[in-house]
């Protein structure tokens, strides 16, 4: 992958341009491009790279002067805070609401909710935060439009949920970034629903005389949560990616405010930077996926009969 | 308790009709059988007959857009019939247990054995310690012959075989002592070899709990071999109830014999093998009359215009047909 | 319902558009879709002759006028329905031309990714072997990436700029169409009429054009319009965050953001009414191609 990434930035333009400030002057040129060794063969300049990237050394900002690296890992405990605030808000009211739309398909409140889940995934994200911020900011005040509120640190996380400031800035933004999947997830969740209700083993379930909470509670759930949970967990990249809106509509100090000021200002090290740290979360992201599935299915962990 | 009140089953023209789309699916249209404590009884008949719907209408597991439509279903005097959900949730792997066909699909997959076993005690009686509904999981297991419990229950349902799951659905319908247990074709799925096995166990466990079976399969050769009474079934009716021996020796509904005919092991080498001709009507569009009228041989002017009563036989049976030999009747 | 074959993927029988339009029919929400996303088109066509002003014509538009609330009138008698932005352009004009050029943007790239994809994916499925698997491996890891992370990058290292938004759109689309052809391709393959063709010994490039393609039009259409209502937003996006389509070329996404800081002073409409040109544009597209979806599928039964 940092081959790719390389070899992009290689030839789509000068390199020189890339990293290096077009403010500064011819002296300054050639004194980075020493000590970047890019006047040096490109097999050489790659495995400069490698060894200093894995020194942990990626560039330095030309914005703000220091290393991209740790610019980038100040700002993703916010993001991630965000987007897991995000999957919890859509989990929690998708789920519920996607079995009830599978399990009762024809009435009203379903298709209410089928209605609402298009409308919720045609609506670009950034529209969402606009709409949200003038309802409850602007016009009814009761919520703080940007920034991080005050964090507070339990168990060793420091976070700004835990603090009731926090709270009240970190729900529009995470709302507005649920939104999106959440569609998803009911969609998911219904469809789900309405396969696994189908099957023999419920009507088994109440043919020994169990009550319908408790199948759809046991059975139905543990079921359905298999795919759902493989799709929400490679999705949880596509949070992170769309926090990068999220967190420009609503000034929250992430890492993806970070990279679209670095687009727009040309700030090459950091687009590299951020580049490289997605890539890993994908990659990490992706072994989680495999490690929950094979908890949540038997059949995948132990070996059967048949 | 072992009740005494005989029979525990009496089904009284039960119908089950659904509604469909495309007009009204008469699936049980007049059924009425009996089962006496501790009883086996073979409900017997293709596809499509409405033997199965007959077991989910005892449970009240019928789907919609299906429902009972009239009728009495009398357990021990009580009308199943009428109870509301919550209530015949109580009866439900209680006192009246059922089997499913297809065991792979009928446990949860994603669910230990032990899970789906204790629930089903601590559904009806929340009372019991889980340490005691282990145990009487545990000992279920030993009843089916099940070997090694323990292990056995801490496993999926996928780590078995065919057999050992129906076992398992076996030893679920036990857990509570159930006063009759309806198994839907719970050998059909399985190998021959072991279909064997688990009818004899079957028979084992309710001559030795005193458990009354109602046994609904296509399969002649199967109740025969176990069960007491045989109930037979086409398009919706009962067309012909009573002892096993007379039934299986004697047949009289032009059906039951055509059944029996069919059956290969009957025939000579080199005879070819007896079909009944023609197919089971649609059941959306029964012939006015007789439902077997236009696959009968013996079929006259009467069979086209009235559908037969039950007839009762000198040998205690029930038959629906106009043409029963005058001697044999009661 | 009992009589109703169920359709195959693919080709529409000549006598089938009746069919096809009655099947349409059936969800009264698609068809008003339809007929919105017509007018819509209609517009966005016909900008210049259907707008009350010129908003780009800087001799029309006057620094005095900024700011007017909707339905206020200016000096001379006009009247702004939905008021005026931050430079005294009429909203409703603005709107009007933002249209223009979202579609225009969202529907080319489409197309030439649905190009592309469909000639990627069809070629795939038709010749298998490594250069199937090597295009099907890029087309998945691509999919794995979220789009707007894919358009970002590729507008970080290129730039900004019309051309370079259009193609970004068109690399991040290429790949679902590819999917989507590939797939339909494969069923089609090993239908017998492929295997005719190939007795007869016609090209290669032939069968696959005229032959299968044809057959693999409907869910490639489906793919096409849902992808373009996703690619109007996309844009949108990229244009709000000031990475997308210049000044010159202003898109409904550049409209907003340009009017977003004037929602704090509580000056909505400069932000707020293109958001809704843009909302009714991309679910009208949506309902149309969540029904066009529900047609072609082969295992509803119809």
């Amino acid at each position: 992958m940092s081959l790719i990434v390389f070899v992009g930035v290689n030839l789509v333009g000068d390199p020189v341009d890339m990293l290096i400030n077009p403010e500064a002057d011819q002296l300054e040129i050639e004194r980075v491009i020493r000590d970047l060794g890019l006047d040096r063969p490109v097999a050489e300049q790659y495995w400069y790279f490698m060894v200093n990237a894995f020194q942990g050394d990626l560039g330095r900002s030309f914005v703000f002067g220091e290393p991209a690296l740790k610019l980038i890992i100040q700002r993703m405990p916010a993001t991630m805070e965000l987007a897991l605030f995000s999957l919890l808000i859509a989990i929690s009211f998708g789920i519920p609401l996607g079995v009830y739309a599978g399990l009762k398909p024809h009435s009203k409140i379903s298709r209410t909710i089928m209605a609402g889940s298009i409308l919720g995934f045609s609506m670009p994200t950034f529209w969402v935060g606009i709409i949200l911020i003038m309802f409850f900011s602007v016009h009814l005040g009761w919520l703080p439009s940007t920034g991080r509120g005050d964090v507070a640190t339990y168990f060793g996380i420091t976070s700004s949920i835990f603090t009731l400031d926090g709270l009240s800035h970190i729900f529009l933004p995470a709302f507005n970034l649920a939104l999106f999947k959440l569609s998803s997830v009911i969609r998911l969740a219904r469809a789900g629903t309405r396969e696994v209700i189908l099957q023999d083993y419920i009507k088994f379930a109440r043919a020994k005389g169990l009550s319908e909470t408790k199948i759809i509670r046991v059975h139905l759930l543990k079921n359905i949560m298999i795919p759902i949970v493989t799709v929400i967990g490679l999705e949880f990249g596509s949070l992170i990616a769309f926090s990068t809106v999220t967190e420009t509509v609503f000034a929250w100090p992430g890492m993806g405010k970070l990279i679209i000021d670095a687009i727009y200002n040309l700030d090459r090290p950091i687009v590299v930077a951020y580049l490289m740290i997605i890539v890993l979360i994908f990659v990490t992201l992706n072994l989680i996926v495999d490690i929950l599935y094979s908890v949540l299915d038997p059949r995948v962990r132990i070996k059967g009969v048949s | 308790m072992r009740c005494t009140v005989d029979p525990i089953l009496q089904i009284k023209d039960l119908q089950t009709h659904f509604f469909t789309k495309a007009g009204v699916l008469k699936a049980v249209d007049g059924v009425s059988l009996e089962i006496k404590s501790g009883e086996i009884v073979g409900l017997v008949g293709e596809s499509g007959s409405g033997k199965s719907i007959t077991g989910f209408s005892i449970m009240g597991l019928v789907d919609a857009p299906g429902q009972i439509v009239g009728g009495q279903i009398l357990f021990k005097g009580q009308d199943l019939a009428k109870l509301s959900p919550a209530e015949m949730q109580a009866y439900r792997g209680n006192r009246i247990a059922m089997i499913f066909q297809d065991p792979m699909m009928t446990l949860n997959p994603v669910l230990r054995i032990e899970t789906q076993m204790v629930e089903t005690i601590l559904s009806h009686d929340s009372s019991v310690s889980k340490v005691d509904a282990h145990a009487r999981a545990r000992d279920a297991l030993g009843l089916v012959g099940i070997s090694s419990p323990d292990e056995r229950l801490r496993a999926y349902p996928h780590q078995f075989s065919g057999g050992m799951r129906q076992r398992v659905s076996i030893a679920i319908a036990m857990l509570n002592r159930p006063d009759l247990i309806i198994a839907d074709e719970p050998t059909t799925a399985l190998d021959v070899t072991i279909q064997g096995q688990v009818i004899h166990e079957m028979q084992r466990l309710c001559q030795e709990t005193k458990t009354a079976l109602l046994w609904i399969t296509h399969d002649l050769a199967v109740v025969a071999g176990i069960a007491e009474r045989i109930c037979v079934m086409y398009a919706g009716r009962i067309v012909e109830k009573g002892a096993n021996a007379n039934i299986i020796a004697a047949p009289m509904h032009p059906y039951t014999k055509g059944l029996l005919g069919s059956v290969p092991g009957q025939n000579r080498r080199g005879q070819p093998l007896q079909q009944i001709e023609g197919m089971v009507p649609s059941m959306m569009n029964l012939p006015k009359g007789c439902a077997f009228q236009n696959r009968c041989n013996l079929v006259s002017d009467i069979c086209t215009s009235t559908n037969p009563d039950a007839t009762s036989t000198k040998d205690g049976r029930l038959v629906r047909c106009h043409n029963i030999a005058a001697g044999d009747r009661a | 319902m009992a009589g109703k074959a169920a359709t195959t993927t693919g080709a529409i029988p000549a006598s089938g558009w009746q069919k096809f339009w009655s099947d349409f029919c059936e969800s009264p929400t698609a068809v008003g879709a339809l007929f919105v996303f017509l007018v819509i088109l209609f517009i966005a066509v016909f900008a210049p002759f259907v707008s009350p002003t010129n908003p780009y014509d800087l001799a029309s538009v006057d620094i005095m006028n900024s700011r007017l609330k909707p339905g206020s009138e200016d000096f001379e008698g006009n009247v702004y329905w939905l008021g005026t932005d931050g430079a005294g352009r009429d909203m409703l004009s603005a709107i009007f031309y933002g249209l223009r050029v979202s579609l225009g943007v969202g529907a080319f790239s489409g197309v030439v990714a649905l190009v592309i994809g469909a000639a990627v994916g069809l070629s795939a499925a038709y010749f298998g072997g490594r250069f199937e698997t090597l295009t099907m491996r890029i087309v998945d890891i691509q999919l794995s990436f979220p789009s707007i992370l894919m358009a970002l990058i590729i507008l970080a290292v290129f730039g900004k700029g019309v051309e370079k938004t259009i193609i970004a759109l068109v690399l991040v689309q290429w790949a679902y169409y590819a999917r989507a052809a590939r797939a339909s391709a494969l069923v089609e393959k090993n239908k017998e009429y492929v295997e005719a063709a190939q007795c007869l010994a016609l090209g290669d490039r032939r069968i696959i054009l005229h032959h299968i393609m044809p057959n693999c039009l409907a869910p490639l259409i489906v793919v096409g319009t849902l992808q373009t209502a996703h690619a109007i937003s996309l844009e949108a996006t990229l244009s709000f965050l000031g990475l997308g389509l210049p000044i010159t070329e202003p898109s409904l996404g550049l409209l907003i953001g340009n009017g977003f800081e004037f929602m704090y002073s509580g000056d909505y409409w400069i932000s707020i009414f293109p958001g809704i040109a843009l909302l009714i544009t991309i679910v009208s597209i949506n309902l149309v191609g969540d029904q066009l979806r529900d047609i072609f599928n082969p295992r509803l039964q119809r």
